[in-house]
């Protein structure tokens, strides 16, 4: 499957990547108002996380992992893997947050959603057509999607 | 092909599975990674398709409804070509034919058999414990009949102040029973919380209005002239009247048919890397298996959600013919109580006096979080969050791939939390941006 790899190398820490998840994700799909009002009246919260270090970032988001620790952990049939696409999906219905994929997954790619009892995940903009927002957005082509 | 050398050839390929829990379902997605055909036949004690077992607490407490407890959709079964036996149970297994018997009379032949079976309500012989108003807390039946128990009773008596026996006991409360805990270890969940973090948790549920006692238990269940409870007597003296008592000390594995057939048991089912018993073609995974445990490096029965479906995975592929082994158990438990969420991983109370362990603890009462971090051989080997749980993944990291930390990344770590750049450069790279041929994992 095409997963979205990170290059250190090229991300220069622009944060453009997370504003073009919260658009995506947002019931606007305008930056501005997903930034501005939705933030806070939806608890709308970005996918991906740059880290910095230094002069050094990178931004992260769910690998959609082959074998994954989440799912493992989903104690309600929430997070599942399809084997037909490779992703990691989410199913916001049936999630009673408990936590245990944000404790299962070694890469700190589940976040709790700031108002409710639910995660924030990658579902590599599953709904967009052109594909996933951060990888468009970028700048510097530090995200790449690719089949690898 | 002849009919009966067809048949022997479709039982040679065919997995049965026995069990229908977490193990199963992670048995199930193991298998069909690996081999898409064979048939899968599952046998399942319990009436309704796997379920999430932990979640019969948020039923019991009416936080969702019966028909959110399926742990995969409707169409799963049949999409995965699994033949599904409910309420049945198999009364015995014959390694040598190579068959299970069930009580419905029925003899199915395997190619490969998994035994996850899980764990059973453990019952200890407590004078009083045996006839009416005892209840378990591990199955949806024991949830319905709490439910349908919680509007004609007052009070209820939980013994046990571990998981099972906090959630029942938090559960029960929302439905407007007066709860009390009975503990006996000195804090609740003594296996994965210290002191601190119990006394945390303790306190948030006291200030909702349950009672928790520790360093006492149940000396004696009394009970009137027709049999029904009237209350428990405790070792320091004191007695409290019920209506009901939720014995919630544990689960041991139900491994009595294994024994039956011969397949050697120590606390639960002896496997090896791939799962298998001693048994050749038999495996067992989740409660009932004694399997390999990362950290310790031994094998332990480790009866915890993530272990039950990662063993169960990592059986089916081996069945499946995969050969890849079991990376080993972690023990890890994220549970929440009225809002104040927990975290613990990994060892969280080395043993006092250990020199080869170092313990950093923070603890903040005002603001009811801790984060506790134990290392060994300058490596992390389990923490404890309370409160503030964001960064348990990262930390998590840590331990699964056993990182060295060396001098200033372990000072980072404890000092300013978890973060990738700390990861050796390597694992960092394969992981996050690996060369085109390494992708996959």
């Amino acid at each position: 499957m095409k997963r979205v790899y990170p290059d250190k190398d090229y991300c220069i820490g622009c944060h453009i990547c997370e504003l073009a998840c919260l658009t995506a994700h947002s019931k606007s799909k305008d930056l501005i108002l997903a930034y501005t009002v939705e933030r806070g009246s939806e608890g709308l919260t970005s996918c991906k996380h740059v880290h910095e270090r230094g002069p050094t970032c990178v931004a992260l988001s769910c690998r959609h992992c082959d074998e994954p620790a989440c799912v493992a952990a989903c104690i309600s049939g929430a997070l599942q893997k399809d084997s037909e696409s490779g992703r990691t999906t989410y199913d916001r219905e049936k999630c009673v947050g408990c936590w245990s994929c944000l404790m299962a997954c070694p890469f700190g790619a589940i976040a709790r959603h700031p108002l409710e009892n639910k995660i924030v995940k990658c579902d590599l903009c599953a709904d967009r057509p052109g594909g996933p927002a951060c990888v468009a957005a970028c700048p510097n082509q530090a995200l790449k999607q690719e089949e690898r | 092909m002849s009919v009966t050398k067809r048949k022997a050839h479709e039982d040679a390929m065919t997995y049965v599975i026995i069990g229908n829990g977490v193990a199963s379902i992670g048995a199930i997605e193991g298998i069909r990674r690996h081999d898409q055909k064979g048939k899968i036949v599952v046998i399942g004690a319990e009436d309704s398709a796997a379920y999430g077992r932990p979640l019969i607490s948020y039923l019991l407490a009416g936080k969702i409804g019966a028909n959110q407890l399926a742990l995969r959709g409707d169409d799963y079964y049949v999409k995965n070509n699994v033949e599904l036996k409910l309420g049945t149970t198999v009364t015995k297994i014959d390694t040598a034919k190579k068959a299970v018997t069930t009580d419905k009379g029925d003899t199915v032949a395997y190619g490969r058999l998994l035994i996850a079976t899980g764990g059973i309500p453990f019952i200890p012989p407590i004078p009083g414990v045996q006839g009416e108003d005892i209840y378990s807390f591990t199955t949806l039946a024991h949830a319905q009949t709490l439910i349908e128990l919680s509007s004609k009773i007052k009070r209820a008596v939980v013994i046990g102040g571990g998981l099972i026996g906090l959630k029942a006991a938090e559960s029960l409360h929302d439905r407007g029973v007066a709860v009390t805990i009975v503990e006996l270890a000195p804090r609740i969940l003594s296996a994965g919380f210290d002191e601190k973090a119990g006394a945390l948790a303790s306190n948030r549920l006291k200030k909702v209005g349950i009672e928790v006692n520790c360093g006492v238990t149940a000396k004696e269940i009394q009970r009137d002239k027709k049999g029904r409870v009237k209350g428990v007597l405790l070792t320091d003296g004191r007695f409290l009247e019920t209506d009901v008592v939720v014995v919630a000390i544990g689960v041991v594995p139900h491994s009595a048919i294994a024994k039956d057939a011969g397949i050697k048991v120590e606390r639960g089912i002896m496997v090896d890397a791939k799962l298998m018993t001693n048994a050749k073609d038999v495996y067992a995974a989740g409660d009932v298996a004694q399997a390999m445990d990362q950290l310790s490096g031994e094998h332990r029965v480790v009866p915890i959600w993530p272990n039950a479906y990662n063993q169960g995975y990592a059986s089916g592929r081996n069945m499946a013919g995969a050969k890849e082994p079991y990376q080993g158990g972690l023990p890890m438990n994220s549970i929440s109580f009225y809002g104040l969420p927990t975290i613990s991983v990994g060892v969280v109370n080395p043993p006092e006096g250990d020199k080869n362990f170092e313990v950093h603890a923070l603890l903040d009462e005002a603001k009811e979080t801790y984060r506790k971090l134990v290392f060994r051989d300058e490596k992390l080997v389990g923490y404890v969050l309370v409160g503030d749980i964001d960064k348990a993944g990262m930390f998590t990291a840590f331990i699964k791939f056993e990182m060295a930390l060396a001098g200033e990344a372990k000072d980072k770590l404890i000092n300013a939390g978890p973060e990738v750049f700390l990861w050796p450069e390597k694992l960092f790279d394969e992981t996050w941006n690996p060369a085109p041929a390494k992708a996959a994992r």
